[in-house]
Protein backbone atom coordinates (compact mmCIF):
# COMPACT_ATOMS: atom_id res chain seq x y z
CA UNK A 1 0.00 0.00 0.00
CA UNK A 2 1.85 3.25 -0.98
CA UNK A 3 1.06 6.31 0.95
CA UNK A 4 -1.59 8.69 -0.78
CA UNK A 5 -1.65 11.59 1.42
CA UNK A 6 1.42 13.13 3.20
CA UNK A 7 1.20 16.18 5.07
CA UNK A 8 4.99 17.65 6.26
CA UNK A 9 5.69 20.33 8.69
CA UNK A 10 2.30 21.89 8.04
CA UNK A 11 1.33 25.51 10.14
CA UNK A 12 -1.31 27.27 9.57
CA UNK A 13 -1.69 31.31 10.77
CA UNK A 14 -4.93 33.07 10.01
CA UNK A 15 -4.55 36.75 9.97
CA UNK A 16 -6.87 38.87 11.38
CA UNK A 17 -7.14 42.73 9.78
CA UNK A 18 -5.41 44.22 12.97
CA UNK A 19 -2.54 41.60 12.48
CA UNK A 20 -2.83 39.53 14.92
CA UNK A 21 -2.57 36.10 14.43
CA UNK A 22 -4.45 32.87 15.56
CA UNK A 23 -1.85 29.23 15.45
CA UNK A 24 -4.53 27.05 13.86
CA UNK A 25 -1.96 24.25 12.87
CA UNK A 26 1.22 23.69 14.40
CA UNK A 27 3.86 21.24 12.92
CA UNK A 28 1.82 18.56 11.45
CA UNK A 29 2.98 15.19 10.22
CA UNK A 30 1.39 12.74 9.22
CA UNK A 31 0.83 10.03 6.70
CA UNK A 32 -1.83 8.29 5.23
CA UNK A 33 -2.33 4.68 3.21
CA UNK A 34 -4.06 3.89 0.70
CA UNK A 35 -7.62 2.34 1.19
CA UNK A 36 -7.13 3.70 5.04
CA UNK A 37 -10.31 4.98 7.01
CA UNK A 38 -8.76 7.71 9.56
CA UNK A 39 -11.20 10.27 11.53
CA UNK A 40 -9.73 13.14 12.79
CA UNK A 41 -11.52 14.26 16.19
CA UNK A 42 -10.77 16.77 18.50
CA UNK A 43 -12.74 19.66 20.58
CA UNK A 44 -13.54 23.25 18.84
CA UNK A 45 -10.87 25.05 17.43
CA UNK A 46 -8.54 21.99 17.09
CA UNK A 47 -7.89 22.39 13.68
CA UNK A 48 -9.38 19.18 12.25
CA UNK A 49 -11.48 20.99 9.42
CA UNK A 50 -8.78 23.27 8.87
CA UNK A 51 -6.47 20.25 8.04
CA UNK A 52 -9.07 18.54 6.01
CA UNK A 53 -9.63 21.92 3.82
CA UNK A 54 -5.60 21.95 3.40
CA UNK A 55 -5.50 18.92 1.87
CA UNK A 56 -8.39 19.18 -0.44
CA UNK A 57 -6.38 22.70 -1.15
CA UNK A 58 -9.65 25.14 -0.45
CA UNK A 59 -7.21 26.72 2.18
CA UNK A 60 -3.86 27.54 1.63
CA UNK A 61 -0.77 26.37 4.24
CA UNK A 62 1.36 28.98 5.71
CA UNK A 63 4.64 26.40 5.91
CA UNK A 64 4.59 22.90 4.94
CA UNK A 65 3.72 20.49 2.09
CA UNK A 66 0.93 18.64 1.59
CA UNK A 67 0.92 15.48 -1.39
CA UNK A 68 -2.03 14.34 -2.53
CA UNK A 69 -1.40 11.11 -4.58
CA UNK A 70 2.19 12.09 -5.65
CA UNK A 71 0.96 15.50 -6.44
CA UNK A 72 1.06 19.23 -4.72
CA UNK A 73 -2.70 19.70 -2.50
CA UNK A 74 -3.51 22.10 -5.88
CA UNK A 75 -2.49 19.95 -8.35
CA UNK A 76 -4.49 16.69 -7.10
CA UNK A 77 -7.60 19.27 -6.94
CA UNK A 78 -7.20 20.41 -10.20
CA UNK A 79 -7.47 16.66 -11.15
CA UNK A 80 -10.29 15.96 -9.32
CA UNK A 81 -8.36 13.32 -7.14
CA UNK A 82 -10.88 13.64 -4.46
CA UNK A 83 -14.73 13.82 -3.73
CA UNK A 84 -15.76 16.70 -0.64
CA UNK A 85 -18.81 16.22 1.43
CA UNK A 86 -19.43 18.84 3.63
CA UNK A 87 -21.55 19.01 6.94
CA UNK A 88 -24.66 20.70 5.26
CA UNK A 89 -25.37 18.69 2.28
CA UNK A 90 -25.12 21.77 0.40
CA UNK A 91 -27.51 20.55 -2.67
CA UNK A 92 -28.31 22.84 -5.18
CA UNK A 93 -31.88 24.03 -4.33
CA UNK A 94 -32.90 24.72 -8.26
CA UNK A 95 -31.74 21.10 -9.42
CA UNK A 96 -33.38 17.62 -9.04
CA UNK A 97 -31.54 15.01 -7.01
CA UNK A 98 -30.74 13.09 -10.00
CA UNK A 99 -28.97 16.68 -11.46
CA UNK A 100 -27.35 17.53 -8.17
CA UNK A 101 -25.65 13.64 -8.64
CA UNK A 102 -24.62 14.64 -11.84
CA UNK A 103 -23.34 18.34 -11.39
CA UNK A 104 -19.50 17.48 -10.91
CA UNK A 105 -19.80 15.03 -14.47
CA UNK A 106 -21.59 18.33 -16.02
CA UNK A 107 -18.14 20.62 -14.93
CA UNK A 108 -15.82 17.41 -15.82
CA UNK A 109 -17.42 17.27 -19.51
CA UNK A 110 -18.50 13.85 -19.48
CA UNK A 111 -20.66 13.27 -22.09
CA UNK A 112 -24.90 12.79 -21.17
CA UNK A 113 -25.53 8.99 -21.22
CA UNK A 114 -22.42 9.09 -19.20
CA UNK A 115 -23.79 11.74 -16.77
CA UNK A 116 -26.67 9.62 -16.67
CA UNK A 117 -25.76 6.17 -16.54
CA UNK A 118 -23.69 7.38 -13.35
CA UNK A 119 -25.68 9.29 -11.56
CA UNK A 120 -28.43 6.19 -11.53
CA UNK A 121 -25.65 4.07 -10.61
CA UNK A 122 -25.05 6.10 -7.53
CA UNK A 123 -28.24 7.21 -6.49
CA UNK A 124 -28.85 3.22 -6.36
CA UNK A 125 -25.96 2.82 -4.57
CA UNK A 126 -27.09 5.10 -1.67
CA UNK A 127 -30.88 3.64 -2.05
CA UNK A 128 -32.37 7.05 -3.53
CA UNK A 129 -32.91 5.87 -7.00
CA UNK A 130 -36.99 6.79 -6.36
CA UNK A 131 -36.18 10.21 -5.12
CA UNK A 132 -34.31 10.96 -8.42
CA UNK A 133 -36.62 14.09 -10.32
CA UNK A 134 -37.52 14.98 -6.23
CA UNK A 135 -36.37 18.60 -5.77
CA UNK A 136 -34.28 18.88 -1.94
CA UNK A 137 -36.35 20.48 -0.50
CA UNK A 138 -38.58 17.48 -0.28
CA UNK A 139 -36.02 15.06 1.33
CA UNK A 140 -35.15 14.94 4.76
CA UNK A 141 -31.65 15.77 5.98
CA UNK A 142 -30.35 12.32 6.00
CA UNK A 143 -31.61 11.25 2.61
CA UNK A 144 -29.92 15.10 1.84
CA UNK A 145 -26.72 13.97 2.98
CA UNK A 146 -27.02 10.33 1.14
CA UNK A 147 -27.38 12.45 -2.60
CA UNK A 148 -24.52 14.51 -0.96
CA UNK A 149 -22.23 11.41 -0.82
CA UNK A 150 -23.71 9.69 -4.22
CA UNK A 151 -22.38 13.31 -5.49
CA UNK A 152 -18.76 12.86 -4.54
CA UNK A 153 -18.59 9.45 -5.34
CA UNK A 154 -19.99 10.17 -8.95
CA UNK A 155 -17.12 10.79 -10.76
CA UNK A 156 -15.23 7.92 -8.63
CA UNK A 157 -12.32 9.53 -6.72
CA UNK A 158 -10.24 7.15 -4.68
CA UNK A 159 -10.16 9.36 -1.77
CA UNK A 160 -13.34 11.12 0.07
CA UNK A 161 -12.99 13.66 2.42
CA UNK A 162 -15.79 14.47 5.06
CA UNK A 163 -16.21 17.27 6.94
CA UNK A 164 -18.30 16.11 10.06
CA UNK A 165 -21.13 14.87 7.43
CA UNK A 166 -23.53 13.33 9.81
CA UNK A 167 -23.20 16.15 12.73
CA UNK A 168 -26.51 17.54 11.90
CA UNK A 169 -28.29 14.21 11.91
CA UNK A 170 -30.07 12.61 15.48
CA UNK A 171 -28.39 9.78 16.47
CA UNK A 172 -30.31 7.18 15.08
CA UNK A 173 -30.27 8.38 11.52
CA UNK A 174 -26.61 8.78 12.36
CA UNK A 175 -25.53 5.36 13.02
CA UNK A 176 -27.83 4.18 10.01
CA UNK A 177 -25.87 6.30 7.93
CA UNK A 178 -22.42 5.20 9.61
CA UNK A 179 -23.35 1.40 8.11
CA UNK A 180 -24.22 2.64 4.83
CA UNK A 181 -20.87 4.80 4.52
CA UNK A 182 -18.71 1.45 5.88
CA UNK A 183 -21.28 -0.89 3.27
CA UNK A 184 -20.28 1.84 0.32
CA UNK A 185 -16.54 2.05 1.52
CA UNK A 186 -16.56 -1.46 1.77
CA UNK A 187 -17.60 -1.97 -1.59
CA UNK A 188 -15.11 0.39 -3.42
CA UNK A 189 -11.98 -1.05 -3.83
CA UNK A 190 -9.36 0.83 -2.30
CA UNK A 191 -10.80 4.02 -1.22
CA UNK A 192 -9.18 6.39 1.36
CA UNK A 193 -11.62 8.04 3.44
CA UNK A 194 -10.82 11.30 5.79
CA UNK A 195 -13.52 11.51 8.40
CA UNK A 196 -14.16 14.87 10.78
CA UNK A 197 -15.69 14.18 13.21
CA UNK A 198 -16.92 15.26 17.10
CA UNK A 199 -18.00 12.06 18.27
CA UNK A 200 -15.75 9.57 19.57
CA UNK A 201 -17.75 6.47 19.04
CA UNK A 202 -18.74 7.30 15.66
CA UNK A 203 -14.47 7.89 14.77
CA UNK A 204 -13.98 4.49 16.39
CA UNK A 205 -16.89 2.40 14.70
CA UNK A 206 -16.04 3.81 11.48
CA UNK A 207 -12.08 4.11 11.59
CA UNK A 208 -8.68 2.09 11.11
CA UNK A 209 -6.88 4.91 12.75
CA UNK A 210 -7.60 7.46 14.54
CA UNK A 211 -5.97 11.22 14.94
CA UNK A 212 -6.59 13.08 18.09
CA UNK A 213 -6.16 16.73 17.68
CA UNK A 214 -6.10 19.28 20.73
CA UNK A 215 -6.29 23.09 20.00
CA UNK A 216 -4.63 26.40 20.94
CA UNK A 217 -1.80 25.87 18.86
CA UNK A 218 -3.95 22.71 16.69
CA UNK A 219 -1.67 19.25 17.25
CA UNK A 220 -2.40 16.46 16.81
CA UNK A 221 -1.78 14.98 20.26
CA UNK A 222 -2.29 11.04 19.48
CA UNK A 223 -3.10 9.25 17.11
CA UNK A 224 -4.93 5.66 17.46
CA UNK A 225 -4.94 2.53 15.85
CA UNK A 226 -8.28 0.82 15.87
CA UNK A 227 -7.60 -2.83 15.28
CA UNK A 228 -11.63 -3.46 15.76
CA UNK A 229 -12.25 -6.81 13.47
CA UNK A 230 -14.00 -5.89 9.56
CA UNK A 231 -16.52 -6.14 8.57
CA UNK A 232 -18.28 -3.94 11.46
CA UNK A 233 -21.78 -3.67 12.63
CA UNK A 234 -23.61 -3.60 16.01
CA UNK A 235 -21.84 -6.54 17.35
CA UNK A 236 -18.60 -4.15 17.22
CA UNK A 237 -20.33 -1.41 19.85
CA UNK A 238 -20.85 -4.28 22.15
CA UNK A 239 -16.92 -5.64 22.11
CA UNK A 240 -14.77 -5.44 25.18
CA UNK A 241 -12.48 -3.53 23.29
CA UNK A 242 -14.72 -0.92 20.86
CA UNK A 243 -15.15 0.33 24.85
CA UNK A 244 -11.40 -0.11 25.50
CA UNK A 245 -10.37 1.90 22.51
CA UNK A 246 -13.28 4.34 22.80
CA UNK A 247 -11.26 5.23 26.45
CA UNK A 248 -8.18 5.93 24.77
CA UNK A 249 -9.66 8.45 22.54
CA UNK A 250 -11.53 9.62 25.62
CA UNK A 251 -7.87 10.16 27.58
CA UNK A 252 -6.25 11.07 24.55
CA UNK A 253 -8.66 14.37 24.11
CA UNK A 254 -8.57 14.71 27.89
CA UNK A 255 -5.01 14.62 27.69
CA UNK A 256 -5.09 11.80 30.47
CA UNK A 257 -4.16 8.19 30.03
CA UNK A 258 -6.02 5.39 31.04
CA UNK A 259 -3.30 3.47 32.84
CA UNK A 260 -3.95 4.15 36.19
CA UNK A 261 -0.07 3.50 36.95
CA UNK A 262 1.15 6.09 35.60
CA UNK A 263 -1.56 8.80 35.06
CA UNK A 264 0.54 11.13 33.05
CA UNK A 265 -0.68 14.62 31.79
CA UNK A 266 -0.15 16.10 28.74
CA UNK A 267 -0.11 19.58 28.56
CA UNK A 268 -1.22 19.76 24.87
CA UNK A 269 -4.64 18.70 25.22
CA UNK A 270 -7.82 20.33 27.52
CA UNK A 271 -8.29 19.36 30.75
CA UNK A 272 -11.48 18.97 32.44
CA UNK B 1 -28.70 -2.38 3.38
CA UNK B 2 -32.78 -3.57 3.17
CA UNK B 3 -35.45 -1.60 4.64
CA UNK B 4 -39.04 -3.00 5.07
CA UNK B 5 -41.43 -2.56 2.68
CA UNK B 6 -43.90 -0.63 4.61
CA UNK B 7 -40.93 1.87 6.22
CA UNK B 8 -40.46 2.68 2.59
CA UNK B 9 -43.77 3.31 1.64
CA UNK B 10 -44.20 5.78 4.65
CA UNK B 11 -41.11 7.54 3.44
CA UNK B 12 -42.35 7.84 0.23
CA UNK B 13 -45.91 9.20 0.99
CA UNK B 14 -44.76 11.45 3.22
CA UNK B 15 -42.57 13.03 0.17
CA UNK B 16 -44.98 12.96 -2.06
CA UNK B 17 -47.18 14.56 0.44
CA UNK B 18 -44.82 17.79 0.47
CA UNK B 19 -45.20 18.24 -3.16
CA UNK B 20 -48.92 17.90 -3.43
CA UNK B 21 -50.09 20.98 -5.87
CA UNK B 22 -51.30 23.98 -3.91
CA UNK B 23 -55.22 23.94 -2.31
CA UNK B 24 -57.60 25.15 -5.11
CA UNK B 25 -59.21 26.94 -1.76
CA UNK B 26 -55.56 29.10 -1.26
CA UNK B 27 -56.20 31.01 -4.72
CA UNK B 28 -59.53 31.25 -4.74
CA UNK B 29 -59.31 33.24 -1.18
CA UNK B 30 -56.67 35.54 -2.91
CA UNK B 31 -59.50 35.85 -5.53
CA UNK B 32 -62.00 36.49 -3.03
CA UNK B 33 -59.73 38.71 -1.17
CA UNK B 34 -59.25 41.28 -4.15
CA UNK B 35 -62.83 41.15 -4.80
CA UNK B 36 -63.43 42.14 -1.49
CA UNK B 37 -61.02 45.12 -1.17
CA UNK B 38 -62.22 46.08 -4.64
CA UNK B 39 -65.68 46.41 -3.20
CA UNK B 40 -64.50 48.08 -0.37
CA UNK B 41 -62.66 51.05 -1.82
CA UNK B 42 -65.69 51.40 -4.32
CA UNK B 43 -67.99 52.03 -1.05
CA UNK B 44 -65.43 54.33 0.01
CA UNK B 45 -65.03 56.16 -2.65
CA UNK B 46 -68.95 56.83 -3.19
CA UNK B 47 -68.97 56.70 0.35
CA UNK B 48 -67.35 59.80 1.25
CA UNK B 49 -68.92 61.43 -1.67
CA UNK B 50 -72.21 60.93 -0.68
CA UNK B 51 -71.25 61.51 2.96
CA UNK B 52 -69.01 65.28 1.95
CA UNK B 53 -72.47 65.95 -0.66
CA UNK B 54 -74.41 65.59 2.26
CA UNK B 55 -72.83 67.77 4.73
CA UNK B 56 -72.32 70.33 1.41
CA UNK B 57 -68.46 69.46 0.94
CA UNK B 58 -67.35 70.71 4.86
CA UNK B 59 -67.75 69.16 8.64
CA UNK B 60 -66.79 70.32 11.88
CA UNK B 61 -65.15 67.93 13.87
CA UNK B 62 -63.86 69.42 17.69
CA UNK B 63 -63.40 72.81 16.74
CA UNK B 64 -61.97 72.40 13.41
CA UNK B 65 -63.12 72.75 9.95
CA UNK B 66 -62.24 70.23 7.68
CA UNK B 67 -62.60 71.31 3.50
CA UNK B 68 -64.39 68.33 2.28
CA UNK B 69 -64.24 69.71 -1.74
CA UNK B 70 -61.78 67.46 -2.59
CA UNK B 71 -64.77 65.27 -3.39
CA UNK B 72 -66.71 67.26 -5.02
CA UNK B 73 -67.85 65.90 -8.82
CA UNK B 74 -65.31 67.82 -10.42
CA UNK B 75 -62.36 66.68 -8.32
CA UNK B 76 -63.61 63.28 -7.80
CA UNK B 77 -65.94 62.35 -10.19
CA UNK B 78 -68.48 59.14 -9.56
CA UNK B 79 -67.28 55.90 -10.74
CA UNK B 80 -70.39 55.19 -12.77
CA UNK B 81 -69.19 58.72 -14.42
CA UNK B 82 -65.33 57.97 -14.99
CA UNK B 83 -66.76 54.17 -16.70
CA UNK B 84 -69.46 56.12 -18.98
CA UNK B 85 -66.81 58.28 -20.22
CA UNK B 86 -64.99 55.08 -21.46
CA UNK B 87 -67.71 54.54 -23.79
CA UNK B 88 -68.09 58.32 -24.65
CA UNK B 89 -65.73 59.68 -27.68
CA UNK B 90 -63.16 62.38 -26.15
CA UNK B 91 -63.17 64.63 -29.45
CA UNK B 92 -66.18 65.76 -31.47
CA UNK B 93 -66.89 62.61 -33.99
CA UNK B 94 -64.07 60.76 -32.58
CA UNK B 95 -64.00 57.07 -31.47
CA UNK B 96 -65.07 55.79 -27.85
CA UNK B 97 -62.43 57.24 -25.29
CA UNK B 98 -61.45 53.85 -24.84
CA UNK B 99 -60.36 53.03 -28.73
CA UNK B 100 -58.12 56.36 -27.86
CA UNK B 101 -56.44 54.62 -24.50
CA UNK B 102 -56.64 51.69 -25.98
CA UNK B 103 -54.15 53.11 -28.86
CA UNK B 104 -52.54 54.83 -26.40
CA UNK B 105 -51.83 51.55 -24.18
CA UNK B 106 -50.40 49.80 -27.31
CA UNK B 107 -48.41 53.25 -28.07
CA UNK B 108 -46.78 53.21 -24.49
CA UNK B 109 -46.65 49.63 -23.91
CA UNK B 110 -44.44 49.40 -26.75
CA UNK B 111 -41.87 51.84 -25.36
CA UNK B 112 -42.12 50.43 -22.12
CA UNK B 113 -41.08 46.87 -23.09
CA UNK B 114 -38.95 48.33 -25.16
CA UNK B 115 -36.94 49.92 -22.15
CA UNK B 116 -37.57 47.13 -19.79
CA UNK B 117 -35.82 44.70 -22.29
CA UNK B 118 -32.59 47.11 -22.37
CA UNK B 119 -32.83 48.37 -18.86
CA UNK B 120 -32.57 44.60 -18.01
CA UNK B 121 -29.91 43.65 -20.64
CA UNK B 122 -27.83 46.67 -19.11
CA UNK B 123 -28.43 46.01 -15.33
CA UNK B 124 -27.85 42.39 -15.85
CA UNK B 125 -24.80 43.03 -17.62
CA UNK B 126 -23.36 45.33 -14.84
CA UNK B 127 -24.50 43.26 -12.43
CA UNK B 128 -21.97 40.18 -13.69
CA UNK B 129 -19.39 42.91 -14.31
CA UNK B 130 -19.74 43.87 -10.59
CA UNK B 131 -19.55 40.49 -9.31
CA UNK B 132 -16.44 40.06 -10.74
CA UNK B 133 -14.40 43.26 -10.50
CA UNK B 134 -14.56 44.14 -7.24
CA UNK B 135 -13.05 47.57 -8.00
CA UNK B 136 -15.44 48.34 -10.71
CA UNK B 137 -18.71 47.33 -8.49
CA UNK B 138 -17.15 49.81 -5.71
CA UNK B 139 -16.42 52.35 -7.90
CA UNK B 140 -19.17 52.30 -10.05
CA UNK B 141 -21.75 51.65 -7.53
CA UNK B 142 -22.15 55.38 -6.09
CA UNK B 143 -22.67 56.41 -9.72
CA UNK B 144 -25.11 54.00 -10.49
CA UNK B 145 -26.84 54.71 -7.41
CA UNK B 146 -26.70 58.32 -8.02
CA UNK B 147 -28.50 58.51 -10.85
CA UNK B 148 -31.64 57.59 -9.49
CA UNK B 149 -31.94 60.29 -7.62
CA UNK B 150 -31.55 63.16 -10.41
CA UNK B 151 -35.40 63.76 -11.58
CA UNK B 152 -36.10 61.52 -14.83
CA UNK B 153 -38.59 64.92 -15.25
CA UNK B 154 -35.36 67.00 -15.70
CA UNK B 155 -33.31 64.53 -17.66
CA UNK B 156 -36.20 63.38 -19.84
CA UNK B 157 -36.39 66.16 -22.16
CA UNK B 158 -32.79 66.22 -22.45
CA UNK B 159 -32.89 62.35 -23.51
CA UNK B 160 -35.54 63.59 -26.03
CA UNK B 161 -33.06 66.59 -28.05
CA UNK B 162 -30.32 64.14 -27.97
CA UNK B 163 -31.63 61.72 -29.68
CA UNK B 164 -33.68 63.73 -31.75
CA UNK B 165 -30.36 65.39 -32.95
CA UNK B 166 -28.80 62.03 -33.49
CA UNK B 167 -31.81 60.75 -35.49
CA UNK B 168 -32.82 58.26 -33.33
CA UNK B 169 -35.69 59.88 -31.75
CA UNK B 170 -38.08 56.81 -31.64
CA UNK B 171 -35.72 55.45 -28.84
CA UNK B 172 -35.83 58.32 -26.80
CA UNK B 173 -38.97 56.93 -24.81
CA UNK B 174 -37.75 53.51 -24.31
CA UNK B 175 -34.16 55.13 -23.49
CA UNK B 176 -36.45 57.24 -21.13
CA UNK B 177 -37.87 53.71 -19.52
CA UNK B 178 -34.73 51.86 -19.45
CA UNK B 179 -33.20 54.68 -17.64
CA UNK B 180 -35.80 53.61 -14.77
CA UNK B 181 -35.48 49.92 -15.26
CA UNK B 182 -31.30 49.47 -15.12
CA UNK B 183 -31.09 50.61 -11.73
CA UNK B 184 -33.47 47.54 -9.35
CA UNK B 185 -32.30 44.81 -12.13
CA UNK B 186 -28.60 45.87 -11.27
CA UNK B 187 -28.82 45.76 -7.21
CA UNK B 188 -31.23 42.89 -7.17
CA UNK B 189 -29.27 40.52 -9.58
CA UNK B 190 -26.04 41.72 -7.71
CA UNK B 191 -27.23 40.49 -4.48
CA UNK B 192 -28.44 36.73 -5.73
CA UNK B 193 -25.16 37.03 -7.96
CA UNK B 194 -22.99 37.42 -4.82
CA UNK B 195 -25.19 35.88 -1.84
CA UNK B 196 -24.18 31.89 -2.86
CA UNK B 197 -23.38 30.16 0.32
CA UNK B 198 -19.39 29.96 1.01
CA UNK B 199 -19.84 25.86 1.08
CA UNK B 200 -21.44 26.10 -2.57
CA UNK B 201 -18.49 27.92 -3.62
CA UNK B 202 -16.32 25.52 -1.88
CA UNK B 203 -18.60 22.87 -3.58
CA UNK B 204 -17.20 24.48 -6.89
CA UNK B 205 -13.62 24.83 -5.96
CA UNK B 206 -13.56 20.59 -5.22
CA UNK B 207 -14.57 20.23 -8.85
CA UNK B 208 -12.13 23.07 -10.24
CA UNK B 209 -14.88 24.53 -11.96
CA UNK B 210 -14.23 27.92 -13.91
CA UNK B 211 -15.18 31.39 -13.66
CA UNK B 212 -17.62 30.79 -16.39
CA UNK B 213 -18.89 27.79 -15.05
CA UNK B 214 -19.20 28.69 -11.61
CA UNK B 215 -22.08 31.64 -12.87
CA UNK B 216 -23.87 29.60 -15.30
CA UNK B 217 -24.35 26.59 -12.61
CA UNK B 218 -23.81 28.70 -9.24
CA UNK B 219 -24.54 32.33 -9.13
CA UNK B 220 -26.99 32.78 -11.62
CA UNK B 221 -29.54 30.24 -10.67
CA UNK B 222 -29.60 30.79 -7.12
CA UNK B 223 -29.74 35.08 -8.22
CA UNK B 224 -33.06 34.16 -10.26
CA UNK B 225 -35.22 34.54 -7.44
CA UNK B 226 -33.59 37.72 -6.91
CA UNK B 227 -34.40 38.76 -10.67
CA UNK B 228 -37.78 38.25 -11.01
CA UNK B 229 -37.87 40.76 -7.30
CA UNK B 230 -35.98 43.07 -10.13
CA UNK B 231 -38.15 42.48 -13.02
CA UNK B 232 -40.92 42.79 -11.07
CA UNK B 233 -40.07 46.29 -10.17
CA UNK B 234 -38.97 46.90 -12.93
CA UNK B 235 -42.04 46.38 -15.46
CA UNK B 236 -43.58 49.42 -13.32
CA UNK B 237 -40.73 51.44 -13.54
CA UNK B 238 -40.83 50.60 -17.25
CA UNK B 239 -44.32 51.98 -17.71
CA UNK B 240 -43.73 55.03 -15.36
CA UNK B 241 -40.58 55.77 -17.22
CA UNK B 242 -42.53 55.63 -20.87
CA UNK B 243 -45.22 57.96 -19.68
CA UNK B 244 -42.80 60.79 -17.94
CA UNK B 245 -40.64 60.02 -21.00
CA UNK B 246 -43.67 61.38 -23.62
CA UNK B 247 -44.13 63.79 -21.98
CA UNK B 248 -41.11 66.45 -23.78
CA UNK B 249 -41.27 63.91 -26.23
CA UNK B 250 -43.81 66.17 -28.66
CA UNK B 251 -45.04 62.89 -29.95
CA UNK B 252 -48.88 62.53 -30.39
CA UNK B 253 -49.95 59.54 -29.26
CA UNK B 254 -49.45 57.57 -25.61
CA UNK B 255 -50.79 57.30 -22.59
CA UNK B 256 -48.59 60.72 -21.22
CA UNK B 257 -49.88 62.49 -24.09
CA UNK B 258 -53.08 61.64 -22.97
CA UNK B 259 -52.65 62.04 -19.55
CA UNK B 260 -51.38 65.45 -20.64
CA UNK B 261 -54.06 66.54 -22.72
CA UNK B 262 -56.78 65.53 -20.49
CA UNK B 263 -55.19 67.06 -17.46
CA UNK B 264 -54.91 70.43 -19.48
CA UNK B 265 -58.61 70.40 -20.50
CA UNK B 266 -59.92 69.16 -16.83
CA UNK B 267 -62.73 71.17 -16.50
CA UNK B 268 -64.38 70.36 -19.52
CA UNK B 269 -64.81 66.39 -18.57
CA UNK B 270 -62.62 65.23 -15.56
CA UNK B 271 -63.46 61.94 -15.70
CA UNK B 272 -61.34 61.31 -18.39
CA UNK B 273 -58.37 62.20 -16.73
CA UNK B 274 -59.97 59.59 -14.19
CA UNK B 275 -60.01 57.02 -16.46
CA UNK B 276 -57.07 57.18 -18.38
CA UNK B 277 -55.51 57.18 -15.02
CA UNK B 278 -57.57 53.73 -13.91
CA UNK B 279 -55.69 52.64 -17.46
CA UNK B 280 -52.64 53.06 -17.09
CA UNK B 281 -52.46 51.83 -13.44
CA UNK B 282 -53.94 48.72 -15.04
CA UNK B 283 -51.03 48.06 -17.61
CA UNK B 284 -48.30 48.64 -15.21
CA UNK B 285 -50.80 45.64 -13.22
CA UNK B 286 -50.90 43.64 -16.09
CA UNK B 287 -46.84 43.59 -16.71
CA UNK B 288 -46.12 43.20 -13.32
CA UNK B 289 -48.44 39.96 -13.37
CA UNK B 290 -47.40 39.11 -16.36
CA UNK B 291 -43.80 38.67 -15.23
CA UNK B 292 -45.03 36.76 -11.66
CA UNK B 293 -46.68 34.40 -14.02
CA UNK B 294 -43.88 33.55 -15.29
CA UNK B 295 -41.85 33.41 -12.28
CA UNK B 296 -44.55 30.87 -11.21
CA UNK B 297 -43.53 28.69 -13.94
CA UNK B 298 -39.91 28.55 -14.04
CA UNK B 299 -39.58 28.84 -9.80
CA UNK B 300 -40.12 25.15 -9.28
CA UNK B 301 -38.19 24.11 -6.36
CA UNK B 302 -39.25 25.87 -3.50
CA UNK B 303 -42.54 25.03 -1.73
CA UNK B 304 -45.39 26.58 -3.12
CA UNK B 305 -46.36 29.92 -1.49
CA UNK B 306 -49.46 31.68 -2.62
CA UNK B 307 -48.19 35.62 -3.62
Amino acid sequence: MSSVITIENVNKTFRAQDGTGVNALENINLTIEQGEFVSFIGPSGCGKSTLLRIIADLIKVTSGTVTVNGKPAEQARKDRDYGFVFQNATLYDWRTVRRNVELPLEIMRYSKAEREQRATEMLKLVELAEFADRYPYQLSGGMQQRVSIARALSFQPRILLMDEPFGALDEMTRERMNNELLSIWGRLKDMTVIFVTHSISEAVYLSSRVVVMSPRPGKISRIIDIDLPRPRGSQTRDMDAFFHLSSQVRHALRGTTPDERSPAILHDGIHD
Amino acid sequence: MTQSAPSREAQITAVVRADRPPSESSTLRTALMTLAILVALVLIWEGMKAFSSANNYEISVAGWTIDLTLFNDSQLPHLTDIARSLLEPAQRNGPPLYVTLLDAVWFTLLSAIQGFVFGGLIGFGLAVLFTHIGFLQRGLLPFVVASQTVPILAIAPMVVVWFGRAGISGLAVPAIAAYLTFFPVTIYTLRGLTSVSPTALELMQTYAAGTWQILIKLRLPNAIPQIFTALKLAATASVVGAIIGELPSGFQNGLGIAILNFARYYNQSPPRLWATIFVAGLVGIAFFGVIALIERLVVRWKPKQSE
